[in-house]
C-alpha cells in the first residue's frame, strides 16, 4: 500500500499523576504517515507538544510488536482501536482516514486506577495471578517426551488460552468492567493439562475471589471481551472457567 | 459452613444464581404456554383447563411458592450484580463503541427484567386477583383483553419477554459451563427459537380470546 500523509484531530485523555479527574484535551496530528503505528503517531504528537511546551501524552507501551501487553487504550470507544485481533501498537494509521477525529481514552474500571494520561495501573491483574495462577509442581529435568498423555487438540486449546497476553483490554469492553476473559484465560491454560490439574480447585477459587476482591464487575455474557481481545481468547474460556470453579466450589476438598 | 458463604457469594455463584431460576422461568413459560393454547379449543376447553389445573391442590401452591422463592432469588440476584457493575467502572467512557459482542436483548437485560417485574404486577392483579366469584376464568380474562390499553401493553410486553428470554437463555448455559462446540450452537439456536415461540405464542393468545369471544 502506498504511504500517504494524513491530518487528524485527536481528543485525548489528559490527567495530572495524582490527581483523581482530568478532561479530554484536543490536539492536532500533522503529517502523520500512514505507515506510521498508533503509537509512533502519539510519539510524533508528543514530540510537537514537547516543542510547543506543553507536557507530552504518558501512555503505556513497551515491546511494539503485539506480545508484551503493555500498551492499550481505548480508540474512538474500542480497546485497542476497530481492528479485530491486534494490539494498539500493531494498528497502523492507514486504517484512518484524513480529517478523522480520534477519541483517545484509558482502560476504564474501578479495578484499573489511572495513574497518568493514558496509563493505568493494572497489578490487580497480578494480584489474581498470585492467587493461583502458577504451578508449584518441582520442574526439575526435562521429562521425557509423551510421558503426559496430551491430545493435540487439547494442547491447542491450552496454548490458545495462554495466547492471553493480559492486556486488560477484556476489562475495558466489556460494559460491566469484568475481568472474567482475563481470569478464565488463566486458569483454563493450567487447567486444561496434566500438571495443572492438582491444584486446579484451588486456583479456581482462589483467582476467582481475588478478582471480585480487586473490585470488578459481573460477566453478563456480553461478549464484548471477546470481539475486542487481541489474541481472540475465546469466552468458552470462560465458560470452563464457570464449571471449574462450580466442581471447586461444590464438590472439591479445597475451601 | 464458611466455605458456602464464601463459594455462593462469588461473582461466578450469582451468575449461576440468575441462570438456574432464569431456566426454571423458562420452563415456566412453557408449561403457562401450553395451557394457555386451550383457548384455541374454545371457551369450554379452557375453562376445563383451569378447573384441572386448581384440582392440583397443593402441587399449585407447592409451585406458586417455588415461583415466588425463584423470583426473589432472580430479582434480588439482578439488582446486586446490577449495581455492583454500575460501580465496577466509575468514570465512564466518552465514547463508546460496540466491538460486535453485544445485542439489543444482551444490553437491555435490566431494563427489559425490569419491565416485566411491572408486567407480572399487572398481570396477577388483572387476572390472578380478579374477581372471579361470578364470572369464569375465559369471562374474566376476555374482559381484560378487551381493553385496548391493556392489550397493547400485553403484546408490547411479551416482545419484551421474548428480548429477555433470547439472551437468557443460551446465557444461562454458559453461566453453567455448558459449553460445548457440538451443544453450544443448538443451545444457541433453540434459545432464538424458543424467544419466538414464547413472543408469538403468547402474543397470539389475547387476539384468540377477542376472536371467540
Amino acid at each position: 500500500m502506498e504511504e500517504k500523509f494524513i491530518n487528524l484531530t485527536l481528543k485525548v485523555w489528559r490527567q495530572k499523576q495524582g490527581e483523581k479527574k482530568g478532561k479530554i484535551e484536543t490536539y492536532q496530528a500533522k503529517n502523520i504517515s500512514t505507515d506510521a503505528s498508533f503509537l509512533e503517531m502519539l510519539d510524533i504528537v508528543n514530540d510537537d507538544l514537547t516543542i510547543k511546551g506543553i507536557e507530552p501524552i504518558a501512555f503505556d507501551h513497551d515491546c511494539r510488536e503485539g506480545i508484551c501487553g503493555m500498551c492499550g487504550q481505548v480508540v474512538n470507544g474500542y480497546a485497542h482501536g476497530e481492528e479485530k485481533g491486534t494490539t494498539l501498537c500493531q494498528l497502523h494509521m492507514r486504517r484512518f482516514k484524513d480529517g478523522d477525529t480520534v477519541f483517545i481514552e484509558p482502560f476504564r474500571a474501578k479495578a484499573f486506577k489511572v495513574v497518568k494520561d493514558l496509563v493505568v495501573d493494572r497489578s490487580a491483574f497480578d494480584k489474581i495471578i498470585q492467587a493461583g495462577g502458577y504451578i508449584t509442581a518441582k520442574a526439575g529435568g526435562a521429562p521425557d517426551a509423551n510421558i503426559f498423555p496430551v491430545t493435540y487438540e487439547t494442547c491447542e486449546l491450552a496454548m490458545n488460552a495462554a495466547e492471553c497476553i493480559g492486556c486488560g483490554a477484556c476489562v475495558a469492553a466489556c460494559p460491566n468492567a469484568s475481568a472474567m476473559l482475563f481470569v478464565s484465560a488463566k486458569i483454563s491454560h493450567l487447567a486444561l493439562l496434566p500438571q495443572g490439574r492438582p491444584e486446579a480447585a484451588k486456583r479456581a477459587l482462589g483467582m476467582v475471589r481475588a478478582m471480585d476482591a480487586c473490585g470488578f464487575g459481573n460477566c453478563s455474557n456480553e461478549r464484548e471481551c471477546e470481539a475486542s481481545c487481541p489474541k481472540n481468547i475465546s469466552i468458552t474460556n470462560i465458560a470452563r472457567m464457570n464449571r471449574e470453579f462450580l466442581s471447586a466450589g461444590v464438590c472439591s476438598t479445597a475451601m | 459452613m464458611n466455605w458456602l458463604v464464601r463459594t455462593f457469594s462469588c461473582s461466578i455463584a450469582k451468575k449461576q444464581f440468575m441462570a438456574v431460576t432464569g431456566l426454571a422461568f423458562c420452563l415456566f413459560l412453557t408449561t403457562h404456554l401450553i395451557g394457555n393454547l386451550f383457548v384455541y379449543g374454545g371457551k369450554d376447553a379452557f375453562n376445563a383447563y383451569v378447573e384441572h389445573l386448581h384440582a392440583l391442590g397443593v402441587l399449585i401452591h407447592i409451585a406458586e411458592a417455588g415461583l415466588i422463592i425463584f423470583a426473589l432469588i432472580h430479582i434480588g440476584t439482578a439488582l446486586i450484580l446490577y449495581f455492583q457493575n454500575l460501580a465496577a467502572r466509575p468514570v465512564k467512557y466518552k465514547k463508546k463503541s460496540n466491538a460486535g459482542g453485544r445485542t439489543l436483548a444482551s444490553a437491555t437485560m435490566p431494563y427489559t427484567g425490569l419491565f416485566i417485574l411491572v408486567f407480572i404486577v399487572v398481570h396477577l392483579v388483572s387476572m390472578k386477583f380478579a374477581d372471579h366469584s361470578t364470572l369464569t376464568t375465559f369471562d374474566v380474562t376476555a374482559g381484560v383483553f378487551a381493553k385496548p390499553a391493556y392489550l397493547a401493553f400485553y403484546i408490547v410486553s411479551m416482545v419484551v419477554v421474548a428480548f429477555h428470554v433470547n439472551h437468557g437463555f443460551w446465557s444461562a448455559f454458559q453461566s453453567f459451563g455448558a459449553s460445548h462446540p457440538k451443544y453450544m450452537p443448538i443451545v444457541r439456536g433453540f434459545g432464538i427459537l424458543f424467544s419466538v415461540i414464547v413472543g408469538a405464542g403468547f402474543g397470539l393468545i389475547p387476539i384468540a380470546f377477542n376472536m371467540i369471544s
